[in-house]
């Protein structure tokens, strides 16, 4: 997937919503569950399509996920869909019991996810649910980085035993997998060949990661391994630790917390395996706020430009000797992980 | 063509007023609401106009005690509002109350406004008690704090709510009722949006809360249905809780207010589709000059 090209802009929703109408085309057992907002998470497709296998539960995001629950130990694929300020956190609870604990065939769509909600601000702009998910049990954790990735992790989460989430996002951003990109569940994918560093994202801003790699090329010389990490969890180690082997130093991106979210799992593989300097691009242990979704991702520095300059920094510590395990000439600077 | 909008330099005193009094002060606010959202370009307009009436009421009519120079003066009751989508109505009503400049009703929802999308504290606006924006939240606040004020300052401060009835079908709503109708919290008063709108459709369609009034009397409230647009029932409705509370009913008070979503602009009346969409440019003239009109 190397060469740079997108072919138009779509919100990864839409792939959830598609993925759902096809799943249950092939499966009757697939049943849906709304919280309002149908015509937003666009659970609506499903609706219209199989009516007598939707149910409207209002708003009451803890009772869906519990009800999903009753429906999955009764031997049905439930879906339940809200915005992730509400389908990660008010439910949590009946997350962590009724779904993981039970470990049922729950899949959740956590949709407008991360800054790119826009004006809505801080109280929908959920930046947290990443660090949260990644902690239950038996849950598959999965953040698509286009509209084609949500479609195919939407369908391949559907028919993969055991509790689900999916992450995705409201506004229109670029597309550039295609139906031929390769898709599984604790898989990552290089999408841009590299050796002086490795830029792992989820997410929307993978397009970003790649913006960065084809400057730092441009302006440097530099060869960035850029590397699509869906799958938060199960998370693909062996691509990651292989990136931290052969480029020595690695930049994680991601639209979401720097603490507990894929830079945090990234360094929990790297540290376990081949420690090298690691830079954290996400949102530095803020709350979010109202503006446009293009300005809020420059603003909070999830754009490019940021993901180019921590490269740098990355492989200016590779470069002054702190490599694997050996810590050289670094000296430590016991900085809060942000 | 851009139409140019500006927002009257024009601030209402909080005391006792005619009906009339209040439908010229609604009607400001409504064009606050339109205006506001029309430059936010996103925004939850049905709600907001369907809550003017009350709102007006509430702030213009002596109800509420507050001072608009000092935000958090001790002296002042609450306003809880659960509904946090809906705070157009009130950035409008607190701008005309003083508490800010109406200009800055311009900002709504923009990068760096303290006119947030849903309300927060870390922008320090003066006049907004609690964060809101995550449904069935606020009315449990306002309950913390009639606890407050009934059992542990021991004072006489009052606590509004408003809720939306599409609210209600969250859980902890019912839970916020148990606990305020065992407390007896005869100083909370709970305002419910009952436009029977929300985003997917009606509310007794979605996911029916009814009967309402049922309901509330069972957790031992005080239930007052009224005509949410009619200002003389608002009025009554809102003596009758201060009475209530002066009689030490030992009841909380819920006014279960009969709205249409998008009040007074006649293309959003009624509509569920208004729920969360800001006026376009040509319906931004349409709905401005329908309320001069
Ligand atoms: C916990 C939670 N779930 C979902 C939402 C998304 N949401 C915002 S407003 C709304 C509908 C609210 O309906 P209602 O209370 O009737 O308000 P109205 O449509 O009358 O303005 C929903 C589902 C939310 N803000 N919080």
């Amino acid at each position: 997937m190397s060469e740079l090209k997108k072919y138009g802009y779509k919100p990864t929703r839409f792939g959830f919503g598609h993925a759902l109408v096809e799943l249950g085309e092939l499966h009757d057992n697939v049943v849906v569950l709304g919280a309002d907002i149908t015509g937003s998470v666009l659970t609506s497709f499903f609706k219209e399509k199989f009516p007598e296998r939707f149910f409207s539960i209002g708003i009451a995001e803890q009772n869906a996920t519990t009800i999903a629950a009753g429906l999955a130990l009764s031997g049905k694929i439930a879906f339940f869909s809200s915005y992730s300020a509400f389908a990660a956190f008010r439910n949590a609870d009946q997350l962590r019991l009724s779904v993981c604990y039970n470990n049922v065939n729950v899949k959740i769509g956590g949709g407008h996810s991360g800054v790119t909600v826009g004006p809505d601000g801080a109280t929908h702009q959920s930046l947290e649910e990443v660090s949260f998910l990644r902690a239950l049990p038996n849950l598959t954790l999965i953040v698509p980085c286009d509209y084609e990735e949500a479609r195919k992790a939407t369908l391949a989460v559907g028919i993969n035993p055991g509790p689900a989430y999916i992450r995705f996002g409201r506004s229109a951003v670029p597309m550039f997998t295609t139906k031929a990109t390769p898709f599984e569940i604790g898989k990552a994918q290089v999408f841009n060949e590299g050796t002086d560093v490795a830029i792992v994202a989820c997410g929307i801003v993978v397009w970003e990661a790649m913006l960065a790699a084809e400057e730092l090329k441009k302006k440097h010389g530099i060869s960035a391994r850029v590397i699509n990490s869906p799958s938060i969890k199960p998370m693909d180690v062996k691509t990651i630790t292989d990136a931290a082997l052969e480029c020595g130093c690695v930049v994680t991106v991601e639209e979401h917390q720097v603490h507990g979210g894929l830079g945090a799992a990234v360094a929990e593989v790297l540290v376990k395996n081949f420690p090298v300097p690691m830079e954290f691009v996400g949102i530095p242990d803020t709350f979010g706020t109202s503006g446009e979704p293009d300005e809020l991702l420059e603003k909070f520095g999830l754009t490019w430009p940021t993901i180019y300059a921590s490269a740098l920094k990355a492989i200016e510590r590779k470069d002054k000797g702190f490599i694997g395990y050996r810590l050289v000439k670094d000296i430590p600077q016991y900085k809060e992980n942000m | 063509m851009a139409i140019e909008i500006q927002f009257k330099d024009k601030n209402f005193e909080n005391r006792s007023r005619t009906a009339d009094e209040f439908a010229e002060i609604a009607l400001e606010v409504r064009r606050d609401v339109i205006k506001s959202l029309y430059l936010a370009k996103s925004g939850h307009s049905g709600g907001s106009l369907g809550m003017a009436d009350i709102f007006s009421v509430l702030y213009f009519g002596g109800y509420l005690r507050y001072n608009p120079t000092e935000g958090d003066w001790q002296g002042r009751d609450r306003f809880v509002l659960s509904a946090g989508h809906i705070c157009p109505v009130l950035y409008s009503v607190l701008s005309r109350a003083g508490f800010f400049p109406t200009a800055e009703l311009s900002t709504l929802r923009k990068w760096g406004s303290r006119l947030q999308g849903h309300p927060g504290l870390d922008v320090n606006l003066p006049g907004i008690e609690s964060a809101a924006g995550s449904l069935g939240q606020g009315v449990s606040i306002a309950v913390g704090m009639a606890l407050n004020h009934k059992y542990l300052e021991k004072d006489d401060k009052l606590v509004f709510t408003v809720s939306g009835d599409g609210e209600l079908q969250e859980g902890s709503c019912w839970e916020a009722a148990m606990s305020a109708g065992n407390y007896g919290l005869d100083n909370l008063c709970w305002i419910v949006d009952n436009n029977d709108c929300q985003i997917d459709g009606r509310v007794a369609d979605v996911m029916s809360i009814y009967p309402l009034d049922k309901k509330f009397e069972a957790f031992n409230f005080n239930v007052i249905t009224i005509d949410g647009h009619d200002y003389q029932q608002i009025m009554t409705a809102l003596d009758t809780f201060r009475e209530n509370f002066k009689n030490n009913s030992g009841k909380p008070t819920v006014i279960i207010a009969k709205t249409l979503m998008g009040k007074g602009v006649s293309f959003m009346e009624d509509n569920y589709e208004w729920h969360g969409n800001p006026p376009n440019e040509q319906q931004t003239i349409d709905a401005l000059k329908e309320m001069d009109s």
